[in-house]
């Protein structure tokens, strides 16, 4: 094996240090007993007791968690449908723009995503709130479960299905039978991807939530445009922590499935 | 083949139809109307005066200064991971805070660029005195790197990773320089995912506008600003769909160019 010499050593240890040294630095400051981001005064877990004694916010954790989860499994059944039927689809050029249409959310700027539908909600009369949040965090997340379980569906073999349908497996039986469980591993990383996508989402939400209804992204981004709260340093270090345990979760996940985990981010 | 009926084609189809297709003719029809509702092109005659096309010249300056920072620091971290032992879990270590909600790491910032906050202090040891960091362009272009840097990373480790070994043995063996050696074979071998990694950090770049927010203070202001302004808060959603539209074709435009293999950006 090729080595590094010290001085890419050193650089990758100060590109470590930078990336990190943020998010500790939140952390650091989570205890702090003087509530800022500078000096620090005493170790104290005041501001934790705080996120947990402050409803509004444990309520908009709730509604973060609610809607990933909802939007992920729905966004998964659509998904799957989708890589399916594309799958399906044999001629080139119907192909080629069902999956052009498929990238088009992906590809797409957050502000234009979260405009575009701030007017299709507006115009359509669903009022703005928990379900155009949903139904935005569903349709952003519909592209990328396709892109997840689509490679998994151009690797299975077409001679499994004949041999299913040879011994006597009707249309559903095949699918349920052989063809989901083949692509378990993708349809699972397509979920976990479509949670995390949801989890994370700022742009997009802010334009679609209305008034009184929040996740937790916006929340802390409207706290933050107020100066340094340190009930948000606390929520991150539980966030990062929550964060890492999916991460770990999804690393294993996608061993198990396929030699290489693409870390959640689909590459052309 | 026999030809079975694509059932799975009806709802992906029409979800799609709904949700992607929709939104966008929506964003285009409202972009022909001003405040009170009337037919009109001011908003695209609008766009062509002097305040709107410094600030589209501006958002493309920055969003070209974010890429080109974001591919220098990225690429020498991508080729020296390749070449460290355990390189799987030292790429998960890049990776990770890519998973932390990006509003966290956004806020990070505000602390330790802040007036008494770590960089400053460290400036007061060193004898600099406390700067204005915050709010000012290089606060900025930083925190939009830093967001940005895992996803330059990431497609072109890849293409490291695929790249064929006996290459650069052969270009050894043939008598290139180290140097030679990386300008002639390895560089342009991976230049598919320079690319995929420039798109996935220029396009979202262009329309940033919660950092433009939180860390440079309403003083830089990008496309995705204007449109976030025009929507939510001068209610001038005419103004806001034509530099949407205007956006989405650039977009079109940039995405031609550099081949149309849409790569995901996580950046929401």
């Amino acid at each position: 094996m090729r080595t590094n010499g010290k001085l890419a050593q050193l650089y990758l240890v100060i590109v470590f240090i930078i990336l990190y040294a943020p998010i500790l630095y939140l952390m650091y400051y989570s205890f702090n007993s003087a509530g800022t981001m500078h000096g620090f005064d005493g170790f104290t877990l005041e501001w934790y007791k705080e996120v947990f004694h402050d409803t509004r916010l444990l309520i908009i954790v709730l509604n973060t968690v609610v809607i990933a989860l909802l939007s992920s499994a729905i966004s998964t059944i659509l998904g799957v449908v989708g890589a399916l039927a594309i799958q399906r689809v044999r001629r080139n050029r119907p192909r080629n723009s069902l999956l052009a249409m498929n990238n088009v959310l992906i590809v797409s700027p957050d502000v234009i995503i979260g405009a575009s539908f701030l007017i299709f909600f507006t115009m359509i009369g669903i009022k703005l709130g928990f379900t155009s949040v949903l139904l935005s965090h569903i349709a952003f997340s519909v592209p990328i479960v396709v892109l997840m379980v689509l490679p998994k569906l151009q690797e299975m073999s077409p001679t499994l299905i004949d041999a299913a349908k040879d011994l006597g497996a009707s249309g559903w039986g095949v699918l349920t039978k052989v063809v989901l469980p083949f692509l378990r591993p993708g349809i699972f990383a397509g979920f976990f991807m479509a949670l995390t996508y949801s989890l994370d989402d700022f742009a997009v939400t802010f334009f679609v939530t209305g008034n009184g209804y929040t996740t937790l992204s916006v929340e802390i981004y409207s706290r933050a445009r107020q100066g340094i709260s340190p009930s948000i340093n606390a929520l991150s270090t539980l966030i990062f922590l929550f964060t890492i345990t999916l991460v770990v979760g999804y690393y294993f996940l996608t061993r198990r499935g396929s030699k290489k985990p693409d870390w959640g981010v689909v590459q052309p | 083949m026999s030809k079975t009926r694509n059932l799975y084609l009806i709802p992906y189809v029409a979800w799609m139809l709904l949700f992607v297709a929709t939104p966008i003719v929506l964003i285009v029809y409202n972009s022909f109307f001003d405040v009170e509702g009337n037919f009109t092109f001011d908003n695209f005659q609008k766009f062509l005066t002097p305040v709107y096309l410094r600030m589209t010249f501006n958002s493309f300056w920055y969003a070209f200064l974010i890429t080109l920072f974001s591919l220098l620091v990225a690429y020498p971290t991508a080729y020296w991971l390749t070449r460290t032992k355990h390189k799987q879990l030292w790429l998960l270590l890049i990776i990770v805070p890519s998973w932390i909600n990006l509003l966290l790491k956004t806020y990070a910032f505000i602390g330790l660029f802040g007036t008494y906050g770590f960089v400053n202090a460290i400036f007061e040891w060193a004898g600099i005195g406390t700067q204005q960091i915050l709010f000012t362009d290089f606060s900025f272009v930083f925190v939009s790197v830093y967001i940005f840097i895992p996803f330059m990373i990431l497609p072109i480790y890849n293409a490291l990773e695929e790249l064929n070994p006996s290459l650069i043995y052969a270009a050894r063996d043939l008598g290139a320089s180290p140097w030679k050696t990386f300008r002639r074979v390895v560089f342009p071998l991976t230049l598919g995912g320079v690319k995929a990694g420039c798109q996935a950090v220029f396009i979202p770049a262009l329309s940033l506008f919660m950092i433009t927010r939180l860390i440079a203070g309403n003083r830089v202001v990008t496309l995705g600003t204007a449109i976030e302004q025009h929507f939510l808060v001068t209610q001038d959603w005419g103004m806001g769909s034509a530099i949407a539209v205007l956006l989405i074709i650039v977009m079109a435009v940039i995405m031609m160019m550099t081949g149309n293999r849409g790569a995901r950006n996580t950046i929401r």
